[in-house]
């Protein structure tokens, strides 16, 4: 048994494929976090102020993308613009490029678009709850209105944001593994080939789930060690 | 949007919408009462059993649903003595069955998160007098730490309520025909995407009103402060 998995895994080379399918997976996780932390940040912005218009459509996206399955949005992205984006290559002439990077940008714009809608929640809670008290302090002593915002507003929101983008984080890795559906490679897609190829379905998703374990492990004790940095000089509870 | 799209698309959705309730339906209520119990055992004094529920909870919280219902679907067929036992091949032999199991299996660890923390928040004071008053510790569970955990842990457990619904699309992946298996044939048959998007969260949006809203009426009626 254990001669069997050196051989698949080493030998056959199938354990390095999962390895690089984690990294495609951290790497889509990670710029689409990005994207859609620094999407939300001016959304919020606009839902914090109540901005007549803009604070309902905001609403409205928020509320569309957290309330149907990230596999369906993934559909929406990926089918409604496979199309158009394939003509365009093809008047261009990169037909083969774009069919490579394809999956990959799609994905990215699938988690950013999803993580997006749950950062400006966790963002508008977190500016909304800066007490009020320091507000009109810095009121008082006539600091001007982007002062206000840059040098109390934004350290204190933020330091309070922090766990709920965790959490965020927390999902976005998770959701990157229905990327997989859409033909991605990453995680779950290398561990679904492996899998068909080897008909060895237990051992590559049980090792795919490890994989996503050990993801999410490190990133929590990584985000622990953050969580005191920015906390110090604050009161526990 | 043609009226004749959605005449042609709801009733599949709505077929499709049995089956995401069926899923969620078995999901609460097999889920809630598995959850309540993993929540008793991590608070519990035995460290070798509290240990190992938080394990479960860890593992089923640190990776993605879709590979918890592909290992349950895929994985364990490959075993021969569970396809040799009909009761186990009963539940993981059919697509449906699995996709319920990994619902409920899934929900039971972040069920436990929210009534674990709903427990550990009980005052001390309250649970020493109820074993001052001799009450046995399953008195003592079943009139003064439930009811109290249950009206804590009720709001944090409607979210939980919306992302089983949620989570129950990806019973599409095992070949299992609910809403967005049928909209997702629906888009490559009829390239409506937008269309055929909207209507679907429509649908996903009904249900989660539906559920919200009943959730916060248990949780008027629980409620001490009428």
């Amino acid at each position: 048994m254990s001669f069997d998995l050196w051989v698949l895994l080493v030998e056959r080379g199938w354990g390095f494929a999962l390895f690089r399918g984690a990294t495609v997976t951290l790497a889509v996780g990670l710029l689409g976090m990005l994207a859609g932390v620094i999407m939300a940040v001016p959304l919020a912005l606009l839902r914090w102020r109540r901005l007549p218009i803009f604070s309902q459509a905001v609403d409205g996206y928020s509320i569309l993308v957290r309330g149907v399955p990230g596999l369906l949005v993934i559909y929406l992205l990926f089918f409604g613009s496979i199309e158009w984006v394939q003509r365009l290559a093809t008047a261009f002439g990169y037909q083969n490029s774009a069919d490579s990077a394809y999956p990959f940008v799609i994905g990215v714009v699938a988690i950013a678009a999803i993580s997006c809608a749950y950062s400006i929640e966790v963002l508008r809670g977190a500016l909304d709850a800066v007490p009020v008290g320091l507000l009109e302090a810095a009121k008082s002593l006539a600091l001007p209105t982007h002062v206000t915002f840059f040098r109390v507003t934004l350290p204190i929101a933020l330091r309070l944001a922090l766990g709920g983008l965790n959490n965020v984080w927390q999902m976005t890795i998770k959701d990157t593994s229905l990327v997989s559906v859409v033909g991605m490679q990453e995680l779950m897609r290398s561990a679904a080939i492996a899998a068909g190829i080897t008909r060895s379905p237990l051992l590559f998703y049980c090792a795919a789930a490890g994989m996503f374990f050990a993801l999410t492990a490190i990133s929590q004790t990584l985000f622990s060690h953050t969580e005191r940095f920015f906390n110090r000089g604050f009161s526990r509870g | 949007m043609e009226l004749d799209l959605v005449t042609y698309a709801v009733p599949f959705l709505l077929v499709g919408a049995k089956t995401t309730l069926l899923i969620s339906v078995f999901g609460v209520a097999l889920g809630l009462p598995f959850g309540i119990a993993l929540a008793v055992i991590r608070t519990s004094k035995n460290r070798m059993v509290s240990r190992s529920a938080d394990i479960y909870c860890a593992v089923f919280r640190g990776t993605p649903m879709l590979v918890q219902i592909f290992v349950i679907y895929y994985g364990l067929g490959q075993l021969s003595a569970i396809r040799s036992n009909p009761v186990i091949w009963w539940i993981v032999g059919d697509s449906l069955h699995a996709a319920i199991l990994a619902v409920v299996l899934n929900t039971g660890a972040y069920t436990a998160e929210i009534f674990r923390t709903a427990l550990l928040s009980l005052p001390r004071g309250l649970i020493e007098a109820s074993q001052a008053c001799g009450l046995s510790v399953w008195a003592t569970f079943r009139h003064v730490k439930f009811p109290l955990a249950v009206r804590q842990a009720l709001p944090a457990y409607s979210s939980e309520v919306a992302i089983i619904v949620k989570e129950s699309s990806l019973a599409s992946t095992i070949t299992v025909l609910e809403i967005t298996g049928h909209a997702k044939r629906l888009m490559s048959e009829t390239f409506a995407i937008m269309d055929i998007f909207i209507i679907t969260s429509a649908f996903y949006l009904m249900m989660n009103v539906v559920s919200l809203t009943s959730l916060k009426l248990i949780e008027r009626k629980l409620s001490f402060a009428k």
